[in-house]
């Protein structure tokens, strides 16, 4: 089901009218009530006045997450703090986090958001959506809480942790659909299986993932664990929290919410705007946010755009899985590197997860980029012309696509360090 | 005969070899047979042992990157001669050979670990010439 029909399936031209009326307002706001974000506009001499459509978008100022740090907690508010009515806040890091507020209409707009995104996922009213998001500061439980009630699906308001009972209600309750992390949802597949709890006796079928990055293979593993339809969504506390993007059944790309987000692919370098199609920095303006609205906000994470009309009807445009973050990204011989398009092209000459390193070393004054790859069962032969074809292909394989030689050196399994958590990509020798 | 050769990806570094052996001595696992092939990186140890499917796991516990490759066992006589009428017969049977070893148990016969392209085939013209060079099964006493 199409929660909006009229907005989620509206022609491009529709799309752009309706963008084009909301920017103009919201720059506006912004300009008489963000110093900071007005000097920045006068610093490129540019007023309200000359933002006449959409495609003026990519004159203005960019926001970073510094900017949100600098004005905390509630310097790039455009409202008072009388009409602000909730609070969220995402733990930074390092130092301070950022606090966001929304006004009543924000929160509507949010729940309207979710529920689009839920019907994205095949949820309907008859289902029982598990809350399995922690619920606090952090977007993720509220956001998706609201907008299951909004859609009038039943809510179980459960939050993080306590995988048992999850478990248990899941069981008792007979839960449809559950939203959490992708990560959570590997554990508690593997939680069940511990305990001897078939998920095919669950009623559980979909499952919405989000506010971590995830592959392809991961889903395919938790769809399989679990016995679900296991979809992205995607959202970051500065621009609303979950629901800014979600995917639909088809999973080809998450659908965003662009007549309340504009989203833009900007190269991370030049910061000009890419052609479509083309792997870049997303980058996200709110056009109907009033607590805190926000243009071009630098998200960091890298994606591309897909503009064609989905196989579900739906004409919003579709955002890519995130492939990585642009902080990574490496410049060598003058081109854009990122580790992710490294790891896509190694993840698609073999079934699990490949383990690598990058080394950047600088000779002279020629950059050499090494990669080393770990021989994983998938990718060991018995015989050395297979294992140096392996090399060969992986150079190839990378040279065709990033158009940058590399050295490629095969190593044993646990060779490449392993961290908690993120593991590390990258190692970049240059003295620059 | 068919058996199993446990094969193992190795970086050319010191003392990795070391680590395999030892992982199976103290797994109660005796090796036959072994070669090296290598590369400037990187090499294949390949290894012919008393319980390649334990030998397997347990280096794969390890988490060494591990196969096993069904590889063809001959025997000949010990004499001058007899490996060049071996490789005369199996390359007029047409069988190519991607790679072979050989290791000796007894005085008077030498084992030869054969990799063929195609194992069928080679047991095939194996077995035509049956008295020479077939290995029996009660001939490999590990
Ligand atoms: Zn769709």
């Amino acid at each position: 089901m199409i929660w909006n029909e009229k907005i989620e399936c509206a022609s491009r031209d529709e799309m752009a009218a309706i963008q084009s009326e909301r920017l103009i307002t919201t720059v506006k706001r912004i300009y008489h009530n963000i110093p900071s974000y007005r000097a920045k506009m006068q610093e490129k001499g540019i007023l309200p006045g000359d933002i006449k459509s959409v495609e003026n978008l990519k004159d203005l100022p960019f926001t970073n997450k510094t900017d949100l740090r600098d004005n905390y907690p509630f310097g790039m508010f455009t409202v008072p703090m009388s009409e602000i009515v909730r609070l969220h806040a995402s733990s930074g890091t390092t130092g301070k986090p950022t606090v966001v507020g929304y006004t009543r209409n924000d929160l509507q707009m949010w729940a309207e958001v979710v529920t689009r995104s839920l019907c994205m996922a095949g949820i309907h009213k008859n289902d029982i959506v598990q809350v399995a998001y922690g619920y606090g500061l952090f977007t993720g439980g509220l956001g998706l809480h609201y907008g299951t009630e909004n859609l009038g699906a039943t809510v179980i308001p459960i939050s993080g942790g306590n995988t048992k009972k999850q478990i248990q209600l899941m069981q008792d309750f007979g839960s449809t659909a559950i939203a959490c992390t992708p990560s959570y949802a590997l554990y508690l597949a593997e939680a069940m299986q511990e305990i001897g709890v078939d998920p095919e006796s669950l009623k559980l079928r979909v499952g919405i993932f989000g506010a971590e990055p995830w592959s392809e293979n991961m889903r395919k593993e938790i769809e399989a664990k679990l016995k679900i339809k296991a979809i992205d969504i995607y959202g970051l506390s500065e621009i609303v929290g979950p629901g800014v993007s979600c995917e639909c059944v088809h999973q080809k790309g998450m659908h965003v919410n662009e007549d309340h987000f504009i989203p833009e692919i900007i190269d991370p370098e030049t910061l000009q705007p890419v052609d479509p199609g083309v792997i870049g920095e997303l980058v996200f303006s709110t056009i109907t946010k009033e607590g805190i609205p926000i243009i071009r906000y630098r998200t960091r994470d890298l994606t591309r755009l897909i503009y064609d009309t989905c196989k579900c009807g739906r004409t919003l445009v579709r955002m890519e899985k995130c492939m990585g973050r642009s902080d990574d990204m490496l410049i060598i011989r003058g081109v854009n590197v990122f580790p992710s398009q490294i790891e896509s092209v190694l993840l698609e000459m073999s079934e699990t997860e490949p383990h690598y390193l990058l080394i950047v070393e600088r000779e002279g004054t020629l950059d050499i980029l090494k990669l080393m790859v770990e021989v994983q069962e998938q990718f060991f032969s018995d015989e050395i012309k297979e294992l140096e074809a392996l090399r060969k292909k992986i150079r190839n394989n990378i040279q065709s696509t990033l158009g940058i030689s590399v050295d490629v050196k095969l190593v044993e399994p646990k060779t490449i360090e392993r961290t908690a958590g993120k593991a590390k990509r990258v190692i970049d020798n240059r003295k620059i | 005969m068919i058996i199993k050769q446990v094969s193992v990806f190795l970086e050319n570094k010191s003392g990795r070899l070391n680590e395999v052996t030892q992982i199976l001595g103290d797994s109660g696992i005796n090796i036959s047979a072994f070669t090296i092939a290598d590369t400037s990186d990187f090499g294949i140890l390949r290894l012919i042992v008393s319980n390649p499917d334990k030998a397997c796991e347990i280096l794969k516990q390890n988490r060494f990157s591990v196969k096993t490759t069904d590889v063809v066992l001959a025997k000949t006589s010990n004499q001058p001669g007899s490996l060049s009428k071996l490789l005369k017969i199996l390359s007029e049977g047409g069988s190519f050979i991607e790679y072979m070893y050989a290791f000796s148990m007894e005085q008077d016969s030498a084992t030869i670990v054969i990799r063929p392209a195609s194992i069928q085939k080679c047991v095939e013209i194996l077995q035509n010439h049956k008295n020479d060079f077939l290995f029996h099964e009660g001939d490999f006493l590990l």
